[in-house]
């Protein structure tokens, strides 16, 4: 385990959310100590909202006392702050960093707002949209990964990098949203690059122990729902 | 400084994202070559170089295309690393990216609305601008950027390149909606900031002069103004409550992607 560089690391988070995970996935490839405070359901904590006083939203990231909010900010902090733990997060080449950031920005413009729509059972048309938006979204990932990859397990190449986080973190969500609709999103037809990598990325030491179970994503999908509707 | 690639952009002249790029382009000292684009229009080389998003700014650097501003913002400076424009402290570029987050999240669409806004709506798209300007006025007055003439030290910065490109906007809405934006009383940080940054001797070679940008966005405005209201609120994104002609659908599009062009 990597000392934690002088001082703790604290991160604020809620475990259903896609974001956090990010977080927890960077800390854990670098093998980081951190504690995790765990947003409760209800107001928000006095800690988050000094913290993100702007957004007000998990994750944040204390170290030495000191907020870095936003997922994939937070991230590239984790890979460089511990560089010096294990291999790095980002490529070294600026290219390859210049693709894998544009198209996490495009999983966070495009495909979370359509995943947000299928889970929450917006009305139908956006419904319909959102659908129609994530199974392109896939298929783009699927050429992506054919051409990051380079015939490897991950985007990052032989292990897990910045755009696997930025995606790989969604997958339970991908998951939710087949239930919902009862299509398939990531299937062995369409999509089979991403079917293997998404096993290897769920099974990754760095992933499995705080990816959440399928059930419990879906109950509090549920729940959510049906608080909603009411 | 040895520039041994080729390098070329496309841009438009009123969209703020070419500017940023131009602008760092600039900073660093790189030549290159620029292709005008038209926002409406984009030409085969854009939609080739941007397939998903068909917009400008696209960096090609040896022929590989680089697009969004900001990550095209990070190539440059990872790329060519003299004269950085990034802070080498981790907390600090991550300080950094949260704040241009913020620029294109919640600033730029709220000067947007501004922009877009009719009668009543006009008042509460002013007061946005003003919640989102008093965010940074206090960082620039107590918190990460206390002290510092620009955003990122004593020079300029990504954040500046970013907020800065973009902000003129602020003075031509000012004069074409008739509000006040950017009062120096109440945001005499941000105001100086902003005097300060204009000055610049590459901000002056990159930011078309005003009376340009006033009578485009006048024309923009006109435009918008002389379709019907049911046409003004698709634009301003509320739901419509009647049909729009399809002429009224072309004008839509076309002052859609013209007002994106005019975001901080």
């Amino acid at each position: 385990m990597a000392a934690a560089e002088g001082g703790e690391v604290k991160l604020i988070g809620s475990w259903p959310s896609p974001f956090v995970l990010r977080a927890r996935v960077a800390l854990n490839l670098k093998g980081v100590e951190y504690e995790y405070l765990q947003e409760k359901p209800g107001p928000k904590s006095e800690l988050l909202l000094r913290s993100n006083p702007v957004y007000k939203k998990i994750p944040v990231l204390l170290h030495h006392c000191k907020p870095v909010c936003e997922s994939m900010i937070i991230v590239e902090y984790v890979d460089v702050v511990w560089a010096a733990a294990t291999r790095a997060i980002l490529p070294a080449d600026p290219y390859e960093r210049a693709l894998h950031r544009f198209w996490a920005a495009y999983i966070d413009g495009k495909l979370f707002p359509s995943v947000v729509a299928i889970a929450k059972d917006e009305p139908k048309m956006a419904k319909v949209e959102a659908v129609e938006q994530l199974h392109t979204g896939i298929k783009l990932m699927e050429e992506a990964f054919e051409r990051l990859s380079k015939g490897k397990g991950f985007f990052g190449g032989d292990a897990i990098g910045y755009l696997d986080i930025a995606l790989g973190c969604f997958l339970g969500w991908f998951k939710v949203c087949e239930e919902v609709t009862g299509l398939k999103f990531l299937d062995e037809e369409k999509s089979p690059l991403l079917v293997g990598w998404a096993e290897r990325f769920c099974s990754d030491e760095a992933v499995k122990d705080v990816m959440p179970e399928n059930e419990r994503l879906e109950e509090y999908t549920k729940l959510c729902r049906a608080f909603a509707a009411d | 400084m040895d520039q041994s690639s080729s390098l070329k952009f496309l841009g438009s002249w009123a969209d703020s994202h070419t500017h940023r790029v131009r602008l760092a382009l600039e900073l660093k000292g790189l030549v290159f070559e620029y292709q005008e684009e038209d926002l409406v229009n984009p030409s085969p080389d854009l939609l080739r170089h941007n397939p998903i998003y068909k917009k400008v700014p696209a960096l090609l650097h040896d022929g590989r295309a680089v697009v969004e501003s900001l990550v095209i913002l990070q190539y440059i400076d990872e790329t060519w690393t003299d004269k950085p424009i990034m802070p080498a402290d981790p907390f600090e570029r991550a300080i950094v990216r949260f704040w241009c987050h913020f620029a294109d999240d919640k600033l730029g669409p709220a000067v947007g609305l501004v922009f877009s806004s009719v009668g009543d709506g006009q008042k509460a798209a002013v007061d946005g601008v003003h919640e989102n300007l008093k965010l940074l006025e206090r960082e620039l007055r107590d918190g990460a950027f206390k002290g510092r003439r620009f955003f990122g030290g004593d020079n300029i910065g990504l954040l500046d390149i970013v907020l800065g490109c973009g902000s003129y906007w602020l003075a031509v809405f000012e004069e074409v909606m008739e509000v006040k934006l950017v009062d120096p009383d109440t945001f005499p940080l941000f105001h100086a900031w902003l005097r300060d940054f204009e000055e610049q001797k590459e901000v002056k070679e990159t930011i078309p002069p005003i009376d340009k940008l006033l009578k485009y966005a006048r024309g923009i405005r006109q435009m918008m103004l002389s379709l019907s209201t049911d046409t003004i609120t698709t634009i301003i994104g509320a739901p419509a409550t009647g049909n729009t002609t399809s002429n009224n659908d072309a004008a839509v599009e076309e002052i859609g992607l013209l007002q994106e062009s005019i975001v901080l």
